[in-house]
């Protein structure tokens, strides 16, 4: 990669965004496992190993698997968000590999939320 | 429903008979309800009638209770023994066996209708959990990298200075200095060769925003460092990080190396002639390198113990080159002030107080967390709002805000803004945003002396005032809490108090202090209790505590006996037990076996 020049920011902007956003395209669905210290404690490899096998043994191709740092609420890790095309992400909480498994199922693959396993919808106030 | 309620029974059992229930076994299933009604003696009070189909085909067999209109469904003859035994003879009704319509259903709440979330405002957590920290290119479409662009582009060194000092953004790290002014001293000091440096060194006991944003969002952090040293005039910086964090500084190399390789780090970035490039310096994990020029001598390589200022590090640091450190998140907020302005940022918070500030939500809290508030929001807004209150229906007791150097602020002081003034006039500090949550079981004595105990073992050592001194207070604190306090203490620690204060160099000594002047000002009954009374209320310090067993409650189960480690326990079988004192060593298991059997007959006085 060669160095940046201030056009380029945008450039990459449009593509990272095409590849991770769903409203852009990237997917129908997409599952964020939250894997700050805290999650990781709590067994979040477990989560996302749980996610990928599950992924590749059930051959789903449109769903797009993230990592991303700490939710915020490390007392309920693991924690993971689930986002489905034209519906509001919903955060998981207190997570187990056969929960998630579910929630693969019911909520990617389904489309209705496990609301059991489920904290809350809608995303985060920014400033 | 077509047959009417027989009035002569208690209970009216309506069963549906409709082909498709009848197909499932509603007949079976009458039968057997009739069978253990008798079997329990209730043929007479609940009544077994057949309806007609109610329609609801899917789920039968299906069957309504009345008069209260409890519905079940999907009946199999081995679930009616279970239920005829729990709803009909106790009045449980069988929750897994009655239907629930999907409208009912617990929808998934708003998060914005959520405590924990609704009253955060996020600009240094601003892409937690949305981003992957290990990947460039997200941050980037997040309009990562753009401030910087901005202000290499844009802006002179001298516009960035001035926006950060009309942001009102203040030191992040604890001291709550102006950042603008500090890089404007920096900035004006000669030399050719500056440097900035990024404070990681988190070591707080339960504070952990810095590691918790460098893990997640560690380019926030780095290119706020750009920024700063574009403005300062400096072409290195360091992370100075502590080995206790390897997920943060694996993911910090990481997001160097990705920045390196887009030349957003390195020479002549954006092509502007601006070079700067950053370098990760390991600390050992010494409490006294939070404190700046300490964390200078450890970054030469020296041992890490604090030199007097003036000079300050803006004339003389690293190497005795000018230097501007800032801490993790002051980096981190940065970049959103240069991309949205002075004023934006500074609309936010209290008058002094500018912007928003990261805590770490710990102790006896329901909600443990990392949060990010406006400056200004009552500490009330914080604990119960966003917090959950405390767990177990205990009462709220303290709250130790500021780490080792601050002070615990007692529950009349709720309604406190937290802002860097209100702190400080309340006897503690801002830290760098430790919050650790107290409930009414805590010795707040016990608690001033973990506080000492943590910052004797830490003090470097270079002035007698914070080496001495903090072990002679830590001598009476464990004198008070072994029950062999004076009444002179209080004021011999008071008095001790202010010299550390007085005579010691860093802010280790200075504030070191504060934990126990804060205690005896808002708890100095407790310190009473303790030594007058030789009791403690928190009922925490075993020199003055002691368990016994009520005899009215205890029904000799033995359970506490055989859970005893040193056998102190004895009695027998189905009568009241008692605690032999001269062994018992107050280790507490007796306490929870019985609680935990619900008995709760071991008291502690």
């Amino acid at each position: 990669m060669s160095k940046l020049r201030v056009e380029d920011l945008e450039r990459i902007s449009r593509r990272v965004r095409k590849m991770t956003l769903l409203r852009e395209g990237a997917g129908r669905a997409k599952i964020t496992v939250h894997m700050g210290t805290c999650g990781i404690a709590a067994g979040a490899r477990a989560i996302m190993n749980a996610l990928m096998e599950e992924i590749e043994k059930r051959n789903i191709e449109d769903v797009l698997l993230a990592s991303s740092g700490c939710a915020g609420l490390c007392s309920e890790e693991p924690m993971a968000t689930v986002e489905v095309q034209g519906q509001t992400p919903v955060k998981y909480v207190n997570l187990t590999p056969e929960k998630a498994v579910h929630i693969l199922e019911q909520h990617v693959q389904g489309g209705k939320a496990v609301a059991e396993y489920a904290l809350g919808q809608g995303s985060e106030r920014l400033s | 429903m077509t047959e009417p309620v027989n009035g002569n029974y208690r209970l009216n059992l309506m069963l549906c008979a409709g082909t498709a229930c009848v197909s499932m076994k509603s007949f079976a299933v009458k039968k057997r309800l009739e069978e253990e009604l008798l079997k329990h003696g209730l043929e007479k009070e609940v009544l077994v009638a057949l309806t007609g189909c109610n329609g609801f085909c899917a789920v039968g067999p299906v069957m309504t209770v009345m008069p209260d209109g409890v519905f079940y469904h999907s009946l199999t003859e081995e679930a009616i023994p279970r239920l005829v035994e729990e709803h009909f003879l106790k009045g449980r009704p069988v929750e897994d066996l009655m239907f629930k319509p999907p409208a009912e259903e617990s929808p998934v709440p708003l998060l914005s209708d959520i405590g924990f979330f609704a009253n955060q405002t996020l600009v240094a957590l601003r892409n937690r959990g949305l981003i992957d920290p290990e990947n460039i290119d997200e941050y980037i479409g997040r309009d990562g990298y753009g401030a910087l662009a901005k202000a290499l582009t844009g802006m002179t060194p001298e516009e960035v200075v001035e926006t950060i000092k009309a942001s009102g953004l203040r030191g992040r790290g604890g001291g709550g200095f102006p950042t603008g002014l500090k890089w404007d001293f920096c900035r004006k000091t000669p030399g050719d060769t500056k440097y900035v440096i990024c404070n990681a060194d988190e070591g707080d006991p339960g504070a952990y925003m810095d590691r918790s944003i460098v893990e997640a969002d560690p380019h926030s952090v780095l290119e706020g460092m750009a920024i700063g040293a574009f403005a300062i005039g400096a072409s290195q910086g360091y992370v100075y990080i502590r080995a206790e964090y390897p997920l943060a500084r694996k993911r910090l190399q990481i997001a160097i190396d990705q920045a390196r390789e887009y030349g957003l780090l390195g020479d002549d970035i954006f092509d502007t002639g601006f070079s700067f490039d950053v370098a990760i310096k390991q600390g050992a994990g010494a409490f006294v390198c939070g404190e700046e020029t300490s964390l200078i001598a450890s970054i030469e390589g020296r041992p890490p113990e604090p030199r007097q200022r003036p000079p300050f590090p803006a004339q003389s640091g690293v190497w005795g080159k000018p230097t501007n450190i800032n801490n993790v998140e002051t980096w981190a907020t940065v970049a959103p002030i240069i991309n949205r302005g002075a004023d934006w940022f500074a609309a936010m918070g209290t008058e002094k107080s500018k912007g928003t500030k990261v805590f770490s939500l710990v102790g006896k809290i329901k909600n443990t967390g990392l949060i990010e508030v406006l400056m200004g929001t009552p500490l009330r807004k914080i604990i119960f709002d966003i917090g959950g209150g405390i767990p177990n229906g205990r009462a709220f007791k303290a709250v130790q805000t500021g780490g080792p150097s601050g002070g615990c602020l007692p529950a009349s002081l709720l309604d406190l803004p937290v802002d860097y003034e209100h702190l400080t006039e309340a006897g503690s500090i801002m830290g760098s945003g430790g919050m650790i949550v107290m409930d009414e079981d805590t010795c707040m004595v016990d608690v001033a002396k973990y506080f000492v105990e943590f910052t004797n073992d830490e003090s470097c050592g270079k002035c007698s005032s914070c080496r001495d001194g903090s072990t002679a207070l830590l001598e009476i604190l464990n004198r008070i809490c072994s029950g062999e306090g004076r009444e002179e203490d209080l004021d011999l620690l008071a008095e001790l108090c202010e010299v550390i204060k007085d005579a010691s160099m860093c802010g280790l000594g200075q504030t070191l202090p504060n934990p126990v002047l804060t205690t005896l000002r808002y708890f100095r009954e407790e310190y009473e209790a303790h030594i007058r009374d030789r009791k403690c209320p928190g009922k925490v310090c075993k020199p003055l505590i002691r368990y016994y067993i009520d005899p009215e409650k205890c029904i000799g189960c033995t359970t506490c006996a055989r859970i005893c480690p040193t056998k102190a326990i004895t009695g027998e079988r189905n009568k009241a037990h008692s605690i032999d004192q001269a062994k018992c060593i107050k280790c507490g298991a007796c306490v929870e076996a019985c609680d935990g059997i619900g008995v709760s007959a071991v008291m502690i006085e």
